[in-house]
């Protein structure tokens, strides 16, 4: 049977790709932030996952404003870096697994999560920079990726418990898969930012390392908080972290804190990353 | 809980220096980022750039929008329904980061910026109310 063995957040800044992607990493800015994933590389090279759900949010690059899902499962065998308006990422292409994508959607919509099944999408910085993050710069991902993007760009995104009782539904699913695999969650986006308007810039490290805590402790009442609270206190785009409690629902109710890191800034943003493994 | 019929939730109207892209934004700002949107493919940027004020008009949008898309103005994008994410786009073909046009944003230069964000960036005290912002400029 399908094992989820372990969940990962990540922030998926795109200055962080462009850095990778243009050969700054060992510079003064950007050291500091690659040397904090380097024991989260180590880590996920020893675990080899088979397969990785990484949830993410699509930045106006595979979806406009013509069509705006809120939960959008990535069901193809592969998804092309997107060109979001200087040319794509030259990382590898990504493959998907569409049989435990296609059971996932089959059991999550007759368990009352209706979510939109794509077969052709290209996928951004929101899903790319993750896998940088954790797996550096191969010829080829380790793994297979099946892509969950979330709508948090229009608001209202889906609220904090909407996405907790959701990665419950995902891990039901995965349980039920008749394969032997290894698989991991990824939630992905946050933490503190704000990206637009006079207050540009906010970053509130007390209460994202309060929002850290909770994930790892008290989930339950992080799925109790309201979006203005995100907004208020992390930016009109820390909005992105309701995306992490899909993670933190994947998982089991206790949870092993693996590792942590957490580093301001990363152009705009406060990076926040977290390994957490299932406790049995 | 939002009154029914009502698209911008109150509440968020408090927090200062932010604009939600809610309903009434979207629908308001929906021509304006959908020509952001056209902006992805390298032969609609050429084209956009030879002749903006002539590309624009591709677009059933205001001319107030036309205007504030000429002046790069981007908080008046903002206020009229861009989103920042679309007018990334924008931005990109004018060769800018996100660090630079957030930095316009705020009225402040690139340079002094970057350097509030290697200090902490903006602290969330004295940001989070309207009433926190009175007698500012």
């Amino acid at each position: 049977m399908a094992k989820l063995v372990a969940g990962v957040t990540t922030s998926h800044v795109p200055a962080i790709g462009a850095a990778l992607d243009l050969g700054k990493a060992d510079t003064p800015y950007w050291q500091p932030l690659f040397k904090g994933y380097e024991p989260s590389k180590k880590w996920i090279a020893q675990q080899k996952p088979d397969v990785i759900i990484l949830v993410y949010n699509d930045h106006a690059s595979a979806f406009s404003l013509e069509i705006i899902p809120t939960f959008a499962l990535g069901c193809a065998a592969e998804f092309q870096p997107a060109d979001e308006g200087w040319g794509p990422r030259k990382v590898p292409v990504v493959k998907g697994h569409p049989e435990l994508a296609w059971h996932i959607a089959q059991a999550v919509i007759l368990d009352e999560f209706d979510l939109t099944i794509v077969n052709n999408m290209a996928v951004d910085h929101g899903l790319t920079v993750p896998l940088s993050l954790l797996f550096g710069q191969p010829q080829e991902w380790p793994c297979q990726v099946i892509p969950l993007a979330v709508n948090v760009v229009q608001y209202p995104p889906p609220t904090g418990n909407r996405c907790y009782n959701f990665g419950k539904a995902i891990r039901r699913a995965v349980d039920s898969f008749d394969q032997d695999l290894k698989v991991m969650v990824f939630g992905t986006g946050g933490m503190s930012h704000q990206l637009q308007g006079p207050r540009a810039g906010l970053i509130n490290r007390e209460w994202d390392t309060a929002f850290l805590d909770n994930l790892v402790t008290d989930p339950r009442k992080l799925a109790q908080m309201p979006h203005l609270e995100y907004v208020r206190e992390a930016g009109s785009e820390g909005i992105e972290l309701v995306m992490w409690l899909i993670m933190r629902g994947a998982l089991d109710e206790r949870v092993r804190e693996v590792y942590r890191f957490y580093h301001v800034p990363a152009s705009n943003t406060a990076v926040g990353h977290i390994i957490l493994e299932n406790d049995r | 809980m939002n009154k029914p019929g009502v698209t911008t939730p109150d509440p968020f109207d408090d927090i200062p220096g932010t604009t939600l892209f809610d309903a009434q934004r979207s629908r308001q700002g929906y021509h304006l980022n959908m020509f952001c949107m056209s902006l992805m493919k390298a032969e609609n940027r050429a084209a956009f750039k030879a002749d903006e004020a002539a590309y624009l008009q591709k677009y059933p949008m205001t001319q107030e929008q036309r205007d504030a898309v000429l002046k790069r103005d981007w908080n008046g994008m903002i206020t009229l329904g861009g989103n920042i994410y679309f007018l990334a786009k924008l931005f990109s073909t004018d060769g800018l980061s996100f660090q630079h046009v957030a930095a316009l944003m705020t009225g402040s230069t690139q340079e002094k910026y970057a350097q509030m964000m290697l200090d902490g960036g903006r602290p969330a005290a004295g940001n989070r109310s309207k009433s926190e912002w009175q007698g500012r400029g």
